[in-house]
């Protein structure tokens, strides 16, 4: 073995300055406008239809808001009327849109770190003077952005699409289904979803199986915010006899009692079917319309519940005020924020500290 | 392919510090091993190799060549001991990836670039590109600048791209073992052309001996993790009294398991 030669000067070159970010926009759009023109077609497609069916949509129901006395039978009927025959197609347009963000974070974030390390090109990037960190820094940060910001601007537009349904009290905003699609939150979740896959790519180095992961996890998470999370953002407000909450209110649970004790909504409906089937014949007129029979059945029930009223049971109901849309929404906003940020910043640490 | 090598390069001014490269370690290391969960890839790598060889990282497949060159480049980190490149820079710190090209095994490039889309990456994200040479020495191998990089051959675009960025160490992990023998000239042509222009020293891994014999000026034998044998191809030939650097290595290498068994 040679001697060790004489220890070197010190490096002519120890105070590099770094290659300027600015020199990575190229790279970064070269290597993504397939991914993001993908994103750009989806979302405008959805765009051209929500614009479209909702400008048809809007225009049927400028009708119904017109109607007055709004109250009125006729009014309410047609209500119904514009309900069923759009409800169904929003409704299912928008479960489907909650997969949105869940598909940006697989197909546009997945990949990025994936792609390189699947095929062996980081070997490549990551020994150029840019530096590894630096590269994923600056491949994330405009992707997420330029995800987040084309996903706020679409929700904007669904937000417009689906104003009849509020407005007719058909939907209440809170709705799980809903909330995450509109105000700040279907901008979020994109950015959420975009750097789970982000980590995903890393972690498990292949396109494929990241983009597997990236979807169970977005669907995980989705899942639990809607059914367990967001009914706790804040502290449920509890209606006493509130037969009538706010038409906006979202429900989470209800129960009766009776003397102290606790008699469950199950139970109690189960009592009040039993007694409004003895009520209602007696209330019902001769050669009634079957379209009228259910107006005669809310009559039978507000009887059954006065009834219950004044034999000591009481009603209570945990909901959440629709008031609390844009608390909950800032609320859900920031934490998917603040995780998006932990996971875009474990990533780039993660990449300076890949051992190959 | 279109023949001949392309010497120098327009454009090509001589480093500044060509005195202090000359004394320089491109590489050492000092009781470096890598471990992959429970196996050790490289194990007490002790070696120091000085600037201005074509230092040849020689050994069979699974001897460790490839971790010592991603642990040079950077690409993976030290389990045991350390190691410095181009003087005393750490793998990976901003002078270390400033001075060293690499090239890693089977060349991967982003196939879906054009050969030009590759040329302005590597300009993008470097501190210097030679952008004239670089378009140069694609036109002397015939290589279209719209093509592909995915249909074509790797090796010389790779090759190219590395030596625009004018480095001062040049890494190869396995150049030659997918090239037909008249690509394996060119190459090696090509990387000597490099060498006396410029002074680029060479640090570059291979299973086979035969073919780099009359250009490795330096070698490093490696063998189940461990460094056998380093030092200059004269300075061994003469002291071991072998012909070749093939029969020295065969030599060492039959040794090796003996040596590990006791």
């Amino acid at each position: 073995m040679t001697a060790l030669t004489v220890p070197a000067a010190p490096a002519d070159d120890a105070g590099l300055r770094p290659v300027p970010w600015r020199r990575m926009a190229w790279v970064t759009w070269r290597q993504h406008r397939f991914a993001l023109g993908g994103v750009a077609v989806l979302l405008g497609g959805l765009a051209l239809y929500l614009w479209l069916a909702g400008l048809q949509m809007h225009h049927a129901y400028a009708t119904v808001a017109a109607c007055h006395p709004a109250s009125s039978y006729a009014c309410q009927n047609q209500v119904i009327n514009f309900d069923t025959t759009y409800g169904a197609t929003a409704d299912t347009i928008a479960t489907l849109l909650n997969v949105v963000p869940a598909l940006i974070g697989a197909f546009v974030g997945a990949p990025v770190l994936a792609r390189e390390l699947e095929i062996g090109t980081f070997r490549y990037a990551w020994t150029l003077a840019f530096g590894r960190q630096r590269w994923t820094l600056a491949k994330l940060v405009p992707l997420a952005i330029a995800m987040t910001a084309a996903a706020g601007a679409f929700s904007l537009l669904f937000s417009w699409y689906y104003q009849p349904f509020f407005a007719d009290g058909n939907s209440i905003p809170l709705d799980p289904k809903l909330f995450g699609l509109r105000g700040v939150a279907f901008a979020a979740w994109t950015l959420a979803a975009f750097a789970i896959g982000a980590l995903a790519g890393l972690l498990i180095r292949r396109v494929v199986p990241a983009i597997a992961a990236t979807l169970a996890a977005c669907a995980g998470l989705l899942f639990a915010t809607g059914l367990y999370l967001q009914q706790r953002y804040m502290t449920p407000l509890i209606g006493r006899n509130l037969f009538t909450t706010p038409v906006s209110a979202w429900i989470i649970s209800g129960w009766w009692t009776k003397g102290g004790t606790t008699i469950s909504q199950s139970t109690m409906n189960q009592i009040m079917i039993t007694m409004s089937r003895q009520i209602l014949p007696a209330i019902l007129p001769k050669n009634v319309n079957s379209n009228d029979i259910k107006f005669y059945k809310g009559a039978a029930n507000s009887q059954v519940l006065n009834y219950l009223l004044h034999h000591g049971y009481t009603q209570w109901t945990s909901y959440q005020p629709g008031s609390r849309f844009w608390p909950f929404q800032w609320i859900e906003g920031g934490w998917l924020l603040a995780l998006s940020v932990l996971l875009i910043a474990a990533t780039v640490w993660l990449v300076g500290r890949r051992a190959t | 392919m279109p023949g001949g090598v392309f010497l120098g390069r327009p454009g090509a001014v001589p480093g500044p510090k060509e005195e202090y490269r000359v004394s320089m370690n491109v590489l050492e290391a000092s009781g470096l091993g890598k471990r992959y969960r429970t196996t050790w890839a490289l194990r007490e790598c002790t070696l120091a190799v000085p600037a201005g060889h074509v230092a040849v990282l020689a050994g069979p497949n699974g001897a460790g060549k490839t971790t010592l060159l991603n642990l040079a480049v950077g690409l993976a980190a030290p389990s045991a001991g350390g190691v410095t490149v181009l003087g005393d820079q750490l793998p990976g710190s901003p002078g270390a990836l400033d001075g060293i090209a690499f090239v890693a095994q089977d060349t991967p490039l982003y196939k879906t670039l054009s050969a030009a889309d590759l040329l302005h990456l590597t300009r993008n994200l470097t501190r210097r590109f030679d952008q004239a040479y670089a378009e140069a020495r694609l036109g002397e191998l015939g290589i279209p600048l719209r093509r592909k990089a995915g249909k074509l051959s790797g090796a010389q675009l790779a090759l190219t791209l590395a030596l625009a960025r004018r480095p001062r160490l040049l890494v190869l992990d396995e150049p030659v073992a997918m090239l037909d023998p008249i690509a394996r000239h060119d190459f090696m042509a090509t990387v000597l052309a490099a060498v006396s222009a410029d002074g680029v020293s060479v640090l570059l891994s291979s299973h086979v001996l035969t073919e780099l014999e009359r250009v490795a000026s330096y070698l490093v034998l490696l063998s189940r993790g461990q460094v056998r044998l380093a030092g200059a191809v004269d300075d061994l030939l003469a002291t071991h009294h072998q012909a070749s650097l093939e029969e020295l290595a065969l030599t060492y290498l039959r040794e090796a398991p003996a040596e590990v068994a006791k």
